[in-house]
């Protein structure tokens, strides 16, 4: 009993710290691909390629005056970052990064807490994370925030419809709610196992392959998360900032970090019910293992090259340090010793990864909707597709299983 | 621990359902309820019923709640003018409280008796599995019948809402 307080108390902290480091270079990633996508270089200024650019944000950021308007409804302006904030940061306690692992001769999961309806957990808290923004638009007695505040919980009620479609689809092929247990039969159930296939993935399984119930989450996720193409709350041209308008200081970032933390745990939600979890997309013994150490000891590689040919005075010293550091990974990678918890790491970190990414790419792609083609895209077009694709599943599933 | 975390919950629920009622603004009066409706929701996965539980704050918290307070945004309700209390109010509002309280106490008691207490997570048929075997089997009327209800209030709100078109 009191290993397991402890085991817990650890693997809070390391979880934890983890979330928070990378909220705070998630953003440091979005700006830096944004810029490359608009052919520009993105933060440079800060440290080496603008590394140290988050850090330099935050002290911005605390440094800040904290006003507060007068006018507004106290209790519910200070209320409402701190609604937004905790409910998109409780999503991750219920979420598994990989399998059970031996820690000194102690058995755990890596994985905070597993409940068996942590499905409809993520859900309800997501819900209810709309009433920091909602309370953040209202309370702040201004016309332009309670615009925003009003856009947002009408879009964030419709698209969780379809959301919520899509995400019962898998459900019923993998027939379990609890998070855990989803990976497990997406065959997860030993690290490294010999069924690591991507063909067990929920979007590409049988009966009926989950690719179209995988769009519709990913677009109403867009949508959840206040992103572009749908991100009519904060639209600066109409509405100036939207529902944060009258926030400034640590409350304006706790805004910004729930949406990034919302962004991290949809892109969660994603790889668990569609993309497998932490499973390698193919067995170790064609060779998974080995896919991390080859990409770390690649980006090494590049990285040395560019240092001899350094395109700009300061990257002759910073980069051979990265080369170096991501060739010390790739040797990391190939230790036995580590690869038993690492790998499934390394898989589940390389597909919320790449669903961030695509977060990011949008971003940087596609223009904003209009408030009336946001809301008859959702009603008419994503609901009725999400409804048959729940009700194909289900029949398919009936009729095989 | 289990009985202090009841507690806390009824304590916060009761809190919340008289400050629904005390609050003079519409928006303090809804998120007030979807206080009761979490603590609510906290005390029923204490029994065992996780399902309900997450079902009560996606549904009610996280959906109908939401309608509410969009729609008192929407029109921005403004706060609630008292009036001086009505003779009536005044006289008989203490007693006619009592003597619900008194009336429930006594119906609770009747209903159950001593030692057929509540045990924590004492409810086994709480999972999905059970919840989904019970409305599809044994309660498959009420609960197609609730469904056609729903459909009739869907149907009505679209004439209600729909413009004249002549």
């Amino acid at each position: 009993m009191d290993a397991f307080i402890v085991i817990t108390l650890i693997k809070v902290v390391i979880v934890f710290a983890t979330l928070m480091t990378t909220l705070l270079y998630l953003q440091w990633v979005e700006r830096k691909v944004i810029a490359h996508i608009q052919v520009r270089p993105g933060p440079y200024r800060v440290g080496p390629h603008g590394l140290f650019q988050p850090f330099a944000d935050v002290i911005k950021l605390i440094t800040k005056e904290d006003l507060i308007p007068p006018y507004v409804s106290k209790p519910m302006y200070l209320a409402a970052p701190f609604i937004a904030m905790t409910m998109s940061l409780i999503s991750i306690s219920v979420i598994p990064f990989g399998p059970a692992i031996q820690v000194a001769g102690y058995s755990t999961w890596m994985q905070l807490t597993d409940l068996n309806i942590g499905v409809l957990f993520v859900l309800a808290v997501s819900s209810m994370g709309v009433y920091g923004i909602a309370l953040a638009g209202w309370s702040s007695n201004n016309k332009y925030a309670l615009l925003g505040g009003l856009r947002s919980s009408a879009q964030m009620v419709s698209y969780e419809l379809p959301l919520s479609l899509a995400i019962a689809a898998p459900l019923l092929i993998s027939n379990t709610l609890s998070l855990r247990e989803l990976v497990e039969r997406q065959g997860g159930s030993v690290a490294g196992a010999a069924t690591a296939s991507i063909l067990n993935w929920n979007i590409l399984h049988g009966p009926f392959p989950q690719i179209l119930s995988f769009l519709i989450f990913l677009i109403a996720a867009f949508a959840e998360t206040n992103r572009v193409p749908f991100d009519l709350p904060e639209a600066e041209n109409e509405l100036v900032a939207g529902f944060h308008v009258e926030y400034s200081s640590m409350k304006f970032a706790s805004f910004f970090m729930a949406e990034y933390a919302n962004m991290i745990t949809v892109s969660c939600m994603a790889v668990l019910l569609f993309l497998g979890g932490w499973v390698a997309p193919w067995p170790a013994r064609y060779g998974s293992s080995l896919v991390p150490a080859v990409i770390f000891a690649g980006a090494g590689v590049v990285a040395l090259y560019h240092g001899t040919h350094p395109g700009h005075r300061r990257d002759r010293r910073t980069l051979p340090v990265f080369g170096v550091a991501f060739l010390a990974i790739a040797a990391f990678f190939l230790l036995p010793v580590v690869q038993a918890w690492l790998l499934p790491l390394f898989w589940f970190c390389a597909k919320t990864g790449s669903v961030l990414f695509t977060f990011m790419w949008v971003r940087g792609t596609l223009p904003r909707f209009r408030y009336d083609q946001l809301m008859g895209f959702t009603w008419k077009f994503l609901f009725p597709v999400a409804v048959m694709n729940l009700l194909v599943t289900s029949y398919l599933v009936a009729w095989w299983g | 621990m289990t009985l202090a975390i009841f507690l806390i919950f009824a304590v916060i629920a009761v809190v919340c359902a008289i400050n629904v009622v005390v609050q003079t603004h519409p928006i303090s009066s809804a998120i007030s309820l979807v206080g009761v409706m979490g603590s609510l929701a906290v005390l029923y996965l204490q029994l065992g019923a996780e399902f309900i539980a997450a079902a009560q704050v996606i549904v009610y918290a996280g959906a109908i709640m939401v309608l509410f307070v969009f729609v008192i945004m929407l029109l921005n309700a403004g706060a609630e003018v008292k009036h001086g209390r009505s003779l009536t109010a005044q006289l008989l509002g203490a007693p006619l409280l009592v003597a619900l309280l008194g009336l429930l106490a006594y119906f609770v008691q009747r209903l159950y008796p001593r030692g057929a207490s509540v045990v924590f997570g004492g409810f086994k048929h709480g999972t999905p599995l059970d919840i989904g075997r019970a409305l599809f089997t044994t309660y498959l009327l009420p609960f197609e019948a609730t469904s056609i209800l729903i459909l009739i209030g869907i149907v009505g709100a679209i004439v209600l809402a729909q413009k004249e078109l002549d």
